[in-house]
């Protein structure tokens, strides 16, 4: 159920840092319950749910780690609030067990992943993009799942209303995925007097699991719906059917038709000056910053090269672009060692890259000169 | 089962999945007993449980809302519910390897946050879904799958664990105390705080059979023999303790 909602904030422009602008889109989208476990770079967004959360009488908790922090959003979620988790690199691996669990039990909500470098503790103040692959294949087993990648800080307050929408609509964990950058970068965004959001549909006499690809409704805890929540393969109405294969096919089936079904709803990208470009870079979140002021310059000097963002990483725009990319040389540019070329890989073969994984965004000259040297 | 029971189970789930002799069936019982007495309506608690044979005392077999979550994670998932949902009181029940082990760190944090949360551990000292492997709670010496030769650990002591964290309410029985238990079971829902109620419920198919105890009667003495009151073990060394049972409110 669409419906439009005042912005919390004032409307006007504002000048805030990307964690703040996260965490203020997340309450004008309706988040009510915040759990969290402070991790670098994403903190800002829970000291901020902190403060914000008792204004606008939300529940706020900060909880023992990455894993309580997801299972107690999960419960909220069930109890009919709208609610969200942020963390970082190692902090969302931790989390994919709850993800996994929350996309087998179709429970909205939206996790915030900061970037930085990893693996493992890695460099906590410094920015990457080496989660896009753990985003989209982290959990166990088969599924589909929503990623959105701010690139401005404007977009992280737009894009995590969207991660709400996406996720009370379609009943599944969205991920936002930024970066060190874009979380502590601090710039200009202009607040709206209204924004559209999505409210769950609720009916105690319909199943509330399944669907055959459609999105079935979900009532909340205490309703007398006698809700049946289960980890374990289930039937429409959360029979535990741990042994029958034709559940399993039925259910696994369900979870990736229930996005695939509605994928040109879903993507969400934007170009650049490709109407005559010979070059086209690929890039997302902040290195597409770099890669457009590169762009820039390049055409100044009569170098024709575009630029294609995917807003959503996962599921992928790029088979928007199979017929355009034919003909022209590509470059994927991102903050790790090649993982969004993996699915540019599926339609062209010769590609160009350029990775870096130094704890340092990849600036504007560093594609300048390598777009010169191709 | 009484059939005033009958209405707050979904019968079209049974017959219940637990083996024979399992104490599990008891513990179902008599937590629908103390319901049925304090006249509560059930569509006003939530279930949660965890993964394990415990976890299925709730899901499916009670007709309200149940959450059967991840292994070692119901107090985390009860904790999202308790701070959205006062009008609603949340069980949790979960086994001896789910709480303690996997969910060590969830269990000792929720106790010492003390919010209004009624755990119920049914602990019958064994992993018995994954076949009879040792859990945090197994005395020393007893056999399992994967303490072939006896087990060297010292157990845990859940209850002690949990009063030291600042639960409200913490207390242990066993199945064959069903009057206690129902009547611990009723006192933790007028309970402000954290209750935990730590249940030992034998497992004859895993740890019985492997361990001189291949029936029900024989873990029925065994228990008779070994428990002691909390107010009596006050006075006992730990060796004195040693495999005892302590049964009773932990101050």
């Amino acid at each position: 159920m669409i419906k439009k909602v005042k912005s919390l904030l004032t409307p006007g422009k504002y000048f805030l840092q990307g964690n703040i602008a996260c965490a203020e889109g997340a309450l004008v989208a309706g988040c009510r319950f915040y759990a969290g476990y402070p991790i670098t770079p994403s903190s800002e967004i829970m000291e901020h749910m902190a403060k914000r959360l008792k204004e606008v009488n939300g529940y706020f908790i900060q909880m023992e780690d990455e894993i309580a922090s997801i299972c107690s959003v999960i419960g909220a979620s069930w109890s009919g609030i709208k609610a969200m988790t942020a963390t970082s690199g190692p902090g969302f691996t931790l989390m994919l067990e709850g993800i996994g669990y929350a996309i087998m039990t179709e429970t909205p909500c939206v996790i915030v992943d900061v970037q930085r470098q990893g693996p493992a503790t890695g460099q906590a103040t410094r920015p990457a993009q080496g989660d896009v692959m753990q985003a989209r294949w982290g959990a166990s087993g088969d599924y589909q799942i929503i990623v959105l990648a701010p690139w401005s800080v404007e977009e992280m307050y737009y894009l995590t209303i969207e991660a709400f929408n996406f996720s009370e609509r379609f009943r599944i964990p969205v991920i936002v995925l930024s970066d060190e950058i874009i979380a502590h970068l601090k710039e200009t965004l202009t607040i709206k007097e209204e924004v559209i959001i999505y409210e769950r549909e609720k009916d105690i006499n319909k199943p509330p699991f399944l669907g055959n690809g459609k999105i079935p409704p979900m009532p909340s805890f205490g309703e007398g719906a006698n809700l049946l929540v289960t980890g374990s393969t289930h039937n429409e109405w959360g029979v535990r059917k741990a042994f029958d294969p034709n559940s399993q096919e039925k259910l696994s089936s369900h979870l990736i038709k229930k996005i695939k079904n509605y994928e040109e709803e879903i993507l969400r990208y934007e170009t650049y000056f490709i109407e005559d470009c010979e070059y086209l870079i690929i890039a997302f979140g902040s290195v597409a910053r770099s890669a457009l002021k590169a762009i820039q310059m390049l055409r100044k000097e009569n170098v024709k090269v575009g630029l294609f963002r995917p807003i959503i990483l996962w599921p992928s725009p790029i088979k928007k672009i199979k017929d355009l990319i034919k003909d022209k040389k590509i470059i994927v540019c991102e903050m790790n060692q090649g993982q969004l070329i993996e699915e540019v890989k599926k339609h062209k073969e010769e590609l160009f890259s350029l990775f870096k994984t130094r704890g340092e965004a990849i600036y504007p000259y560093e594609i300048y000169d390598f777009i010169k040297s191709i | 089962m009484s059939e005033k029971l009958y209405k707050y189970l979904r019968e079209e789930v049974f017959p219940t999945p637990f083996c024979p002799g399992c104490g599990h069936g008891i513990l179902l019982q008599t937590i629908l007993r103390a319901i049925d007495e304090l006249n509560i309506d059930i569509k006003k608690i939530v279930f949660v449980s965890g993964i394990g044979c415990a976890a299925w005392i709730p899901s499916p077999h009670f007709k309200t809302d149940t959450l059967h979550t991840l292994h070692g994670r119901p107090l985390a998932f009860a904790t999202g519910i308790r701070l959205t949902r006062p009008d609603l009181e949340i069980m949790v029940i979960s086994g001896d390897g789910d709480l303690g082990a996997i969910g060590g760190n969830h269990l000792i944090h929720t106790a010492r946050r003390n919010l209004k949360i009624i755990t119920i551990c049914a602990n019958n000292s064994i992993y018995g879904m994954t076949g009879g492997q040792l859990s945090p709670t197994t005395p020393k010496g007893i056999i399992t799958e994967t303490s072939p030769n006896g087990n060297w650990e010292e157990p845990f002591d859940l209850c002690a664990l949990v009063k030291s964290c600042g639960a409200q309410f913490v207390c242990r029985y066993t199945v064959f105390h069903t009057k206690p238990l129902k009547r611990a079971i009723k006192k933790a829902f007028e309970i402000d705080g954290f209750s935990f109620i730590d249940v030992i419920s034998p497992c004859v198919t895993h740890y019985g059979r492997r361990n001189k105890m291949p029936t029900l009667f024989d873990f029925y003495q065994f228990i008779l023999k070994n428990i002691i009151s909390y107010e009596k073990a006050k006075s006992l060394s730990k060796e004195e303790l040693k495999n005892k049972i302590i049964i009773g409110e932990y101050e």
